[in-house]
């Protein structure tokens, strides 16, 4: 057996040994099938003690449930071994590099767990009086305070849950904006082809129709091809800024003069705010809204899909139109609502969702920002980009860059044009990474680019674990070139499943568990 | 910098491989004159003591539900939350994952969505439902929505009852859309009044109905008749639960008609949080699962015939539609829905029940005492483990004041319809299964010194 420079071996080991004995269980060792809760909980078990309920006089009104639920229930050991058996089966940022572009993750630090645990964050309730939630108004108000000086943005919309959800805030502000200056019958949002499909849905959501802005072969927005568009039916533009081939906007001022003149707004999406934290500030480069996903920037663990928290930034020209609630600070932290004191040209739109946001992610954030501090930020974003440089330089002779070798910023974008011939697919690739134990790249976004391959290191990496990482890339990239297609194709072997058939499961959905027919029925 | 890994000489060599002379040089784009010259406004980096003790102070400052006896309701519910739960959302390979993309190393959220799906349909008595929403106001939204795609029609009506944040969360939206929005006033003392005003304005043009129960004061409603009648007239019931314990004594929304149950999940497993984030639970009939919102997690088979998890049916999605997506939600509220499958799973149909029973038992326990207590009528002929009051006066008065006695009695009216001076004096009461004997007296004793 070769080994390659970090004493690991270089070939997977021969997978016909374990295949030539397979278990009763179907276990491998630490490797354990699990049934769903509904397979061997039963309905009468519980692993909750509860007191017996007094006894009383219903108040019901005669629609207490007569019927069985079926809900299986676990003892306390029973539910450990299950969700314990699960979590093995998942890759985390704290299993290893997990460079999925685009959606950033980065070291979650269990600092921030600890803090939002405290009582007097997670253990109070949205409607309590506000003279008991003093502390928990000033949470919120101080990481306005953060969030608006590292944007140059005046006023910050706190309650959006997440990233869509803060688009759908910024946008509804600009809509508001528009009809407060009785243009409302602008209906144009001009979105570029690269964006994130959250854009033209968004817009569309709320009523815009959605004008295509080209992506030219740089990579960037043309402020021409932008003038080109705009026209006194448009409302905004939205423009996500890093874009998302990895690119600084290079006319983005230019961009953002030309919407301004046109008399629409600019609302950035922010999904890659993190490549310029205390680089560059999106009020400073003409932006009128921004969304700020808090579990990418500043790094709230985002438990396999959610949740997420997308404050929005506002520029002036937006300010008055902050959604309900909002905190003020004047002697005491109050909280508007509905109905509450407004200050003067004050206007919001209205209301996003109940309650006042996203507070548990909202401490996290927070301890994150005073855990890394202005300076500590400014090198995060440094170094995230460095690393997604080195990676980008460390590959560009192997690996084809549909821009050309320039310089990105926070993730490094491929596309599979160095894969012709070969017979594997940028699919089969992020396969074979699962099998060398890293969670693939974003695969075929953005969509501009052919078959693309879209790495963010972020800065949690180390250069060692950049180093091992992109030996494994050329090790996959010369065996794919080699031919050896059988590594790829039928990848991954390792992984608690083999590749899984998404059609199938498109064409018959089967969303939820059945009880299964009694035996005689089923023989029928 | 604790949670930096690069040192000065990794920085340098690795600017050697890239081929730069600094790292100001990859920022080559953003124009010089717009490069940060400094935060002066913002702190410099702290140490893990530091940021316990400022982030501890400002936790110190509030009052958390535990401290004291506690009846805050009003959408979000104070509940025992067993430690195994905690626990389990903590483990690394939850808590540190994102979205499945890449289902073989993904089983593990992926199976517990599938069953937090299925256990979210038995519940609403529905077939289906998605893998969460961000909480139940904007599900509730999301659902307005909905019908207005599958019935091609643009008008809602909202029930007077319906919690007033859920209310403005919709309207926000169907203002921004340009569609109709009919919204009712509350009804907090006649609840089949709330029934009759939904079925009067039901027309023609009318897509949804939007009804909760137990409504925002908590009284109980049989939707039969009204989902019968909204149907007849081409409209879909959206049902709206904001304490999904009480699932657990009352007919589930599904067997009363309803086609969209909406529902907010916080009571199991999330906890308080100051509002979030919670899980919306969003479920339906099998027939409307194209026009559902939000990710769907569905069964397969991998090469080797093994059973498999994946996330499905995407091309609703914006990520494929784009503007003509569902909706423009790209997350779920995945690790909210592990902490309700656990707490679900552990509590178990017999738990679930008996949790129900013990929760209504000590409401109806507090409406008891509160019947000797002048002054003081509690409006409700039904409820589960939730109340009105009417008091003289203010009842956000009363509310404060019984916060300086060291109780924490209820969500006043006021708070949730500021210019309503009918409800001025009505308080919403909900009481759990955290709630003593010692703490129902306490909030009699304080409320009454508080009149």
């Amino acid at each position: 057996m070769t080994m390659n420079n970090q004493g690991r071996p270089s070939a997977a080991g021969d997978a016909g040994t374990a295949s030539a004995h397979p278990t009763f269980t179907g276990n491998k060792a630490l490797q354990i099938e699990e049934p769903l809760i509904f397979e061997f909980g039963r309905p009468e078990t519980s692993g909750v003690d509860l007191p017996e309920p007094k006894k009383v006089k219903s108040r019901l009104g005669g629609l207490a449930r007569k019927d069985a639920i079926g809900l299986p229930g676990l003892s306390e050991p029973e539910a450990m071994r299950h969700y314990v058996r699960l979590s093995q089966k998942n890759f985390g940022i704290d299993t290893g590099l997990f460079p999925l572009g685009s959606c950033t993750m980065k070291h979650n630090a269990r600092l921030n767990e600890k803090m939002a645990r405290l009582p007097g964050f997670g253990d109070v309730h949205p409607l309590q009086p506000v003279s008991t939630v003093q502390g928990a108004l000033q949470v919120i108000d101080t990481l306005a305070h953060y969030l608006k000086e590292l944007t140059g943005m005046p006023a910050v919309a706190m309650s959006p849950k997440a990233g869509a959800h803060g688009e759908l805030c910024g946008m509804m502000a600009i809509k508001a904006a528009l009809e407060a200056r009785g243009e409302g019958d602008r209906k144009v949002v001009l979105v570029p082809e690269s964006a994130h499909g959250t854009n033209p849905a968004t817009a569309a959501l709320i009523g815009f129709e959605v004008r295509s802005v080209p992506a030219n072969a740089d990579g960037t927005v043309h402020v021409s091809d932008v003038k080109a568009a705009l026209g006194p039916d448009v409302a905004a533009i939205m423009l996500t800024n890093p874009n998302t081939c990895g690119i600084f906007e290079k006319e983005i001022v230019e961009i953002s003069k030309a919407i301004h003149d046109a008399g629409a707004y600019f609302y950035c999406d922010g999904a890659n705010f993190n490549a310029i934290v205390g680089k560059a500030r999106p009020g400073d480069l003409g932006v009128d809204a921004m969304h700020i996903n808090l579990h990418k920037t500043f790094s709230t663990p985002h438990g396999g899909g959610g949740p997420g928290a997308g404050p929005v930034v506002l520029s002036e020209r937006l300010a008055a139109f902050v959604p309900y609630p909002f905190v003020t600070a004047d002697k005491a932290f109050a909280l508007v609502e509905e109905g509450g004191q407004l200050a003067k040209g004050q206007k919001p739109f209205g209301r996003m969702s109940a309650f006042h946001g996203q507070m548990g992610m909202f401490v996290r954030a927070l301890a994150y920002m005073l855990s890394h501090g202005a300076d500590g930020m400014k090198q995060a974003s440094e170094d995230a980009v460095l690393n997604a440089n080195y990676i980008r330089a460390s590959l560009a002779d192997l690996m084809s860059l549909p821009f050309g070798n320039q310089p990105c910023m926070h993730e490094a974008l491929f596309d599979d044009d160095w894969l012709k011939n070969t017979g594997v697919s940028t699919l089969d690739f992020a396969k074979a990474m699962i099998d060398e134990g890293y969670h693939p790249m974003t695969m075929y976004f953005p969509l501009v680019v052919h078959g693309a391959m879209l790495i963010e290191p972020t800065e949690s990496e180390s250069k060692a674990s950049l180093d091992l990482f992109i030996a494994t890339l050329r090790d996959l990239a010369l065996s794919a070139k080699r031919g050896e297609v059988d590594r790829f194709k039928a990848a991954p072997y390792h992984a608690p499943r083999r590749r899984l058939d998404e059609t199938r499961a498109a064409r018959n959905p089967v969303l939820r568990w059945v009880k299964p027919a009694p035996y005689a029925e089923a023989a029928e | 910098m604790r949670y930096l890994p690069l040192t000065p000489e990794d920085r340098t060599d690795m600017l050697a491989k890239v081929g730069v002379a600094s790292v100001d040089d990859l920022f080559a784009n953003v124009p010089k004159a717009k490069l940060v010259k400094g935060l002066a406004n913002l702190p410099k980096a702290k140490g893990e003591l530091e940021v316990e003790r400022i982030l501890g102070a400002f936790a110190a400052e509030n009052i958390s539900a535990s401290e004291v006896p506690f009846f805050v309701g009003g959408g979000a519910y104070k509940h025992h939350v067993p430690a195994s739960v905690d626990h389990l959302i903590q483990r690394s390979e939850f808590l540190t994952s994102y979205t499945p993309y890449q289902p073989e190393i993904a089983q593990g959220t992926l199976q517990y969505l599938f069953e937090f799906q299925t256990q979210v349909a038995m519940l609403t008595g529905m077939e289906v439902a998605n893998a969460s929403m961000y909480d139940g106001s904007t599900g509730t939204a999301e659902a307005v929505l909905m019908a207005h795609r599958v019935t091609k029609r643009s008008k809602a009506i909202l029930a007077g009852n319906l919690h007033p944040h859920y209310r403005d969360t919709v309207e926000t939206l169907s203002r921004m859309a340009g569609d109709t929005l009919v919204s009712l006033a509350p009804n907090p003392g006649d609840a089949g009044a709330d029934l009759k005003a939904v079925a009067a304005a039901i027309d023609s043009e009318t897509s949804c109905v939007v009804i909760q129960t137990p409504d925002v004061f908590g009284n109980l409603h049989d939707l039969t008749t009204i989902a019968k009648k909204a149907q007849d007239a081409g409209a879909l019931l959206i049902a709206v639960v904001t304490e999904i314990v009480s699932l657990g004594a009352l007919t589930a929304p599904g067997a009363m008609g309803a086609d969209i149950v909406v529902a907010e999940g916080q009571s199991l497993g999330v906890g308080l949080q100051f509002g979030g984030p919670y899980v919306g639970l969003f479920a339906a009939k099998q027939k409307y699962v194209r026009q559902m919102p939000g990710r769907l997690c569905g069964e397969t088979v991998d090469a080797e015939g093994r059973r498999g998890f994946v996330l499905t049916l995407s091309t609703r999605e914006q990520h494929i539609r784009r503007e003509k997506a569902t909706s423009n939600i790209c997350t779920n509220s995945g690790l909210m829905c592990l902490a309700f499958t656990i707490h679900m799973s552990l509590l178990g149909e017999s738990g679930l029940r008996k949790l129900a029973a013990v929760n209504h038992a000590n409401a109806c326990d507090l409406t008891d005492r509160l019947a000797d207590v002048a002054g003081v009528t509690v409006l409700n002929k039904t409820f589960f483990n939730e109340f009105a009051i009417a008091v003289e006066g203010d009842g956000a008065k009363v509310v404060e004041k019984m916060a300086k006695k060291g109780v924490l009695a209820g969500v006043p009216a006021s708070r949730l319809w500021p210019k309503d001076k009918a409800l001025k004096g009505v308080i919403l009461v909900a009481n759990t299964e955290v709630n003593t004997d010692d703490d129902r007296a306490a909030f009699v004793a304080a409320l009454e010194s508080s009149l």
